[in-house]
């Protein structure tokens, strides 16, 4: 049995639906993302697994145990569920000194002396922090003090660690460099990951399985792997990357450009894109910048340059296609057409979907 | 090209604090020019400088032929005489006033009649894609559009110049990538002199006939265009500013070069000078990695899967480095690696700088350089 | 930064300096050294043989041990009072909790001394409503309570300076980054536990600034010892200046007395201030909120309606039991009348707005003097804010310097400041005129006015006046056009700060008033003391009408313009 199961968690605030008949269940030692815009309810579902939010509907199951239902109106609060929990805004407390900020979980479950000693020296070296146990965080930069939120959220040596945003109050390379910390400290603990966030590489980076949600409902849960090879609709695709949509209507056997002429022959849904196009439906044709070649060959889409920006690595294009735009991103090496000038374009991955 | 702003000589400090010295640099009429630094490098110091908030304490500062700072000469002109644009990293947008009334202040203060005063603001207010908000209040605009205002306030009586100060820093990273192309757009159409302070490099490749890059001690290292500054950096601290940067470690015994402790040479172009440390310099797209073929052999030690890129951190006889491949071209092509697989790496194009030049900026500041 | 260019050096800038020391100067300094000067030097000579005397004094110290008293015993209280309701009101799920905060407010309106005389008249030994209930219906011998003590005194001041902790605690609660405590939660703390160990020790740097602003407010404060201590003899030292010179009609040995205990007062007050900005310098945390949620809200359970019922009958006894009475006793006949409804009338409150000259006049003195010192105090605030804020002149060390002291000079020492500067021993001579209570209230609330005028000013940042100057606006149009216009707001606060307060002032007023130059605050007090009971509670009535109302309106007007 998975270690976590939310069954038919819903959650209203008044009018507003923030999630919607979420059904999950992680495992044992995974690590677990909720990507998402922000207001799509990752962040409150996060709320109600720690017990700082009450359910609307369903239950939540951790282990054996049952933490929180509406039907039965059980509800277990936080302090009693024993998990770890990281915030974005770090959240140590600046009374207290490093060490102290560790050993506060230890002392209000009244351990011996020695034990919360063991256990704190473990946390602070196992997240370097050994140097600074005794200055006050308010010392420490963000990574420092994220660090040891981080000492603190493992001290207790907890079997679920909830994650929220813990990365993004940090500076980009410092970010990278805490995913792999915190990787490393899973693999030492074991511990299971709730990590909430609204940066897809990191969830990219960091997790066995992603859920992309929406206005409070689940789009896709899978790995990151598939969730790049097959962006189940137009929201998932646009969300993990820059993305170009085209509006196309069919005609016929094949297709045309919104407004203007057919699609070359070979571009079209196959089976797997589970898109039909009516006749008269209008469907999104979507692309990657990256994920298109220039080509010379006569069936290909063809569009004028109507802007060339050189970005270092990259050369960005916008290309003018009937009366749509495209973005079109190559290295810096690879030849390019220049502005005004008419070009060829081949899709390396289309993706088709219904427009919303 | 005629000259808009010469700067001769310009030294300015605060106490014991030197924040420029002995500074040149001229920027052509019709230029869009970008200095660009790390944070704290007096580039914004400069910008004042130029605008007239600051006075020199040593050296000229001239705008279109006319002398508007000489401390030399007693010359000073006070910012409301030197016929600028300006536009500030928090918009500065005065809160009291509707999106009309900021407009036309300028016009108003040089006594433009009522008529003329609406139809250069409607106008500019039109080009900056603001059109049917001119009576809005600025906090009943996003940042962006409060942004915008600032840039028609800016341009509204025509200035000779354009003083444009990390104006995008505020704004939101989509909103942030479009602006810079809407400046660049503005700029050409206007054929405006635009000076323009940014730490993000990006943004200055984006929009510069030609920039300039400073360094935490206000020395320009490098002047040029953007190709010019990407692909030609004179200095590993330009070439680090520019984007993620790669230094491998090379060591040369007699002909030879090796990597790290290692014994594979390198079989790539090599540096002349007869310099026994050395750093070969390159971009993350610079590698190619490959399960074998010609290259330098190593270990991937770690595979990050970005969603578009895949990440790798590969050890080469104990150097490290950094590579990526697009997602799709590492599945159609089998560069999917897992960690501890062995690789080999392959460079386009390799930057040597003997290892003490990039000590000196190692000291300073790898990590701020990418922002 | 520098936001002016200088050319010459004679500039605009100078000018605006040298005009913002010089009012400071006279208005202030000129006051404070005299009084140190008259404390310290006899005949011109250095004599520190009689400050010790005067200060041993039995009375003289007597004054300075009750002030000493009074103020740790409310400072403690209100500090108590203060933060449990702010975390009542922000931390659990009390019901009606934003009513119950605007009432905890309330007591900020209320003058303490009319409070005071309202205690009196419930609570004196023998005529107060309270214990005449009690002896007469229960039999008791003596009273309930007796008033006129140091813990009547301390009570009553608890009630109208606790909100100065309440406030700042209240903000500090809000303000506060939920997930501190959320955090503590998941670690496994109880709500307690997370009281005590976590949410109280972050906002204590809040709780002692506000502890100390209670406990230089009490240690100066005039008007509810003396309503309530004078009749058993408690004394403490600005009600001791006022007794010695007014007894005296300004002797020179009396004066003496009141520089030597004014000295004692100015570094107490300094002292304070000193270590509170320490305090706050050196404790504030940053815990304000990145992101935001509701905080958390401690369930109450089985103490949420007897503590509901705590807080309506506090309410009730402290703000609305005194208030009626003052307006009940304000409409009876005579005092000592039963409240029924043929011994109450309107009589008393016609009588003093239509009839009675003393009142009357007193009236008018209020709003007029009210009128000037704010609109004086608001224009020369905004003119010293700007070169403390904004200008970068040489010489502004000094101005920065003068603009702390008003914060630190108690009103009977500002009082006791103006009489020696301003008696006809340096030319001028505006003792028994209005014109001296007007150069006192100029003093008392510049830091009012520099306090709202500053933090306006800070909002208006730099690149607003340089956005104006590259679009080729001097530096005049950049005031007139910019600065002016978005500073009227905090001009505004800072001129009802100071409008609405001096029409119940009492400290300064009482101990520079003539027979024809009484204020509201005055003739309240002087009626009250010459058994002139109900005409004083009329008049107090009505001067909490004005107050209320002139609050209220404030705060629909100012609260719009807020959010533009």
């Amino acid at each position: 049995m998975s270690h976590i199961r939310l069954l038919n968690v819903t959650k209203r605030f008044g009018d507003v639906t923030a999630v919607n008949g979420l059904n999950l269940e992680i495992e044992k030692g995974e690590c677990f993302s909720m990507l998402g815009p922000s207001g799509c309810g990752k962040t409150t579902t996060l709320r109600m697994v720690a017990g700082f939010e009450d359910l609307s509907e369903g239950e939540i199951h951790v282990g054996e145990r049952l933490i929180s239902s509406r039907s039965k109106n059980w509800y277990l609060p936080p302090e009693k569920r024993d998990f770890g929990m990281v915030f974005q805004a770090f959240a140590v407390w600046p009374h207290m000194s490093v060490y102290e900020n560790v050993a506060f979980p230890l002392r209000v479950r009244r351990l011996p002396a020695a034990e919360i000693e063991r256990r704190v020296k473990d946390a602070l070296s196992s997240t370097n922090l050994l140097a600074v146990s005794k200055e006050s965080p308010e010392n420490l930069s963000g990574g420092g003090k994220q660090r040891v939120a981080l000492a603190r959220a493992l001290a207790i040596n907890p079997d679920v660690m909830l994650l929220d945003e813990p990365l993004s109050s940090l500076d980009p390379h410092l970010r990278e460099e805490m995913r792999f910390e915190i990787r490393d400290l899973q693999r030492k603990y074991g511990f299971s990951i709730i990590y909430v966030t609204h940066d897809q590489a990191e969830a990219m980076a960091l997790s066995d399985r992603i859920l992309v949600m929406n206005l409070g409902v689940v789009q896709q849960i899978d790995t990151p792997l598939n969730v790049y090879n097959h962006p189940v609709n137009r929201f998932v695709f646009s969300f993990i990357g820059l993305s170009n949509f085209l509006s196309v209507v069919r005609d016929g056997d094949g297709f045309r450009l919104r407004g203007g002429e057919r699609l070359p022959e070979g571009l079209k849904p196959t089976q797997q894109d589970k898109v039909v196009g009516e006749s008269g439906e209008r469907i999104s044709l979507a692309s990657r910048p990256s994920e298109i070649d220039f080509c010379n060959e006569e069936n290909c889409l063809r569009g004028v340059v109507s802007r060339k920006s050189f970005l270092g690595e990259i050369v960005d294009y916008q290309i003018k296609i009937g009366d749509q735009e495209m973005r079109v991103q190559k290295s810096r090496r690879a030849p390019g057409p220049n502005v005004d000038e008419t070009c060829s374009l081949r899709l390396l991955r289309p993706f088709w979907y219904t427009e919303i | 090209m005629e000259d808009l702003i010469r700067i001769e000589g310009v030294s300015k400090s605060y106490g014991a604090h030197r924040v420029h010295g002995n500074l040149t640099l001229s920027i052509p009429k019709g230029e869009c020019f970008t200095l660009l630094g790390p944070s704290g490098c007096g580039k914004t110091v400069l910008l004042r400088l130029i605008a007239g908030f600051e006075a020199p304490d040593a050296g000229k500062i001239s705008i279109d032929g006319v002398v508007v700072s000489d401390p030399a000469a007693g010359v000073n002109i006070s910012p409301d005489g030197r016929n600028l644009g300006m536009v500030f990293q928090d918009y500065a947008v005065w809160p009291h006033m509707t999106v009309f009334d900021n407009v036309a202040y300028p016009l108003k203060l040089a006594k433009k009649d009522r008529k003329e005063v609406s139809e250069r603001v409607m106008e500019t207010i039109a080009m900056v894609g603001m059109s049917g908000l001119e009576k809005r209040l600025p906090s009943e605009l996003s940042g962006g559009q409060q942004q915008r205002v600032a840039l028609a306030r800016a341009l509204v009586a025509k200035p000779s110049l354009l003083l444009l100060d990390e104006p995008l820093t505020n704004l939101d990273a989509n909103l942030r990538e479009e602006m810079r192309f809407e400046i660049k757009e503005l700029q050409r159409k206007l054929d405006a002199t635009v000076l323009y302070v940014t730490h993000d490099q990006e943004v200055a490749l984006a929009l510069s006939d030609r920039l300039a890059i400073m360094d935490e001690s206000g020395r320009i290292r490098q002047t040029g265009s953007p190709w010019e500054i990407f692909e030609r950096p004179v200095d590993p601290f330009v070439f680090n500013f520019m984007g993620i940067a790669n230094f491998l470690s090379v060591r040369r015994e007699g002909e030879e070069y090796f990597v790290g402790n290692g014994t594979q040479p390198m079989p790539w172009e090599k540096p002349t000078g007869d310099c026994k440390e050395w750093v070969a310099a390159f971009r993350p797209s610079d590698a190619r990695i490959a399960h074998d073929g010609a290259g330098l052999r190593g270990v991937v030690r770690r595979a990050s899967f970005l969603g578009a890129m895949m990440d790798y951190l590969v050890d080469v006889d104990g150097a490290a480095l950094r590579t990526s491949v697009e997602t799709h071209e590492a599945i159609a092509n089998g560069l999917m690696f897992n960690d501890g697989e062995n690789c080999v790496v392959d460079f386009h194009n390799l930057h040597w700088f003997e290892a003490e030049s990039l000590r000196e900026v190692m000291g300073t500041s790898v990590r701020e350089g990418k922002s | 930064m520098n936001t002016v260019v200088q050319k010459s050096r004679f500039g605009v800038a100078q000018i605006i300096l040298f005009l913002s020391i010089s009012i400071l100067v006279v208005v202030v300094a000129v006051p404070v050294l005299l009084i140190l000067f008259n404390a310290f030097w006899v005949n011109g000579k250095f004599n520190l043989n009689d400050v010790i005397r005067i200060i041993s004094e039995p009375d003289t110290w007597q004054a300075l041990m009750n002030s000493l008293i009074i103020a740790a015993g409310t400072t403690v209280g209100s500090t108590i009072v203060g933060t449990f309701f702010a975390w009542l009101v922000t931390r659990t799920d009390l019901p009606y909790k934003g009513f119950m905060k605007g009432m905890f407010l309330v007591p900020f309106m209320l003058p303490s001394f009319i409070g005071a005389m309202a205690w009196k008249m419930l609570l004196s030994p023998r005529a107060g409503f309270i214990n005449k209930f009690f002896m007469t219906y229960f039999g008791l011998s003596g009273p309930v309570f007796n008033i006129y003590s140091y813990a009547g005194i301390i009570l009553v001041e608890i009630m109208y300076l606790f909100p100065f902790v309440f406030i700042q605690v209240c903000g500090a609660l809000e303000r506060m980054d939920p997930t501190l405590e959320e955090s503590a939660r998941i670690s496994g703390a109880g709500l307690f536990t997370i009281t005590r160990k976590i949410t109280i020790p972050l906002v204590l740097p809040s709780i002692l600034s506000g502890a100390l602003l209670i406990m230089l407010y009490s240690m100066a404060h005039f008007g509810t010892v003396a309503v309530l201590g004078i009749e058993n003899g408690i004394f403490n030292i600005p009600t001791l200046i006022y007794q010695r010179i007014h007894q005296s009609a300004g002797s020179f040995s009396s004066i003496r007395t009141g520089t030597v205990l004014a000295t004692i007062l100015v570094l107490t007050a300094a002292f304070i201030l000193w270590l509170q900005g320490k305090i706050l310098s050196r404790g504030h945390y940053q815990i304000i909120a990145g992101k935001s949620f509701r905080p958390m809200e401690l369930k109450l359970r089985t103490l949420r309606m007897p503590l509901f019922i705590f807080c309506i009958a506090y309410i009730g006894f402290t703000i609305v039991l005194p208030t009626v009475v003052i307006f009940l006793v304000g409409g009876l006949k005579t005092y000592g009348l039963p409240f029924t409804w043929e011994n109450l009338s309107l009589e008393n409150y016609k009588f003093i707005l239509f009839k009675y000259k003393v009142t009357r006049d007193a009236i008018w003195n209020s709003v007029t003097l009210g009128l000037s010192a704010a609109v004086i105090t608001m224009f020369a605030g905004v003119m010293i804010s700007y070169v403390i804020v904004k200008m970068k002149v040489r010489g502004k060390g000094i101005l920065e310097f003068l603009g702390m002291l008003p914060f630190s000079v108690p009103g009977s020492v500002i009082a006791l400041g103006v009489i020696l500067a301003w008696s006809g021993k340096y030319g001028v001579n505006l003792y028994n005129t209005v014109w001296i209570i007007l150069v006192a209230y100029i003093a008392r609330y510049m830091a009012f006015s520099l306090r709202a005028n500053s933090a306006a000013l800070e909002q208006v940042h730099d690149s607003l006046m340089e956005a104006a100057r590259v679009c080729g606006a001097s530096m005049w149009q950049t005031l007139k056009d910019i600065v002016l216009p978005l500073v009227r707001p905090g001009m505004l606060a800072s001129f009802f700060l100071i409008f609405l307060p001096s029409l119940r002032e009492l400290t300064v007023s009482i101990m520079l008033y003539a027979p024809t130059t009484r204020t509201i605050g005055v003739a309240i007090y002087t009626l009250n003391e010459d058994g002139e009971t109900v005409v004083s509670a009329a008049l107090a009535g009505i001067a909490l009408i004005i107050i209320v109302t002139g609050q209220l309106l404030v705060e629909r007007f100012l609260g719009k313009k807020a959010h533009r």
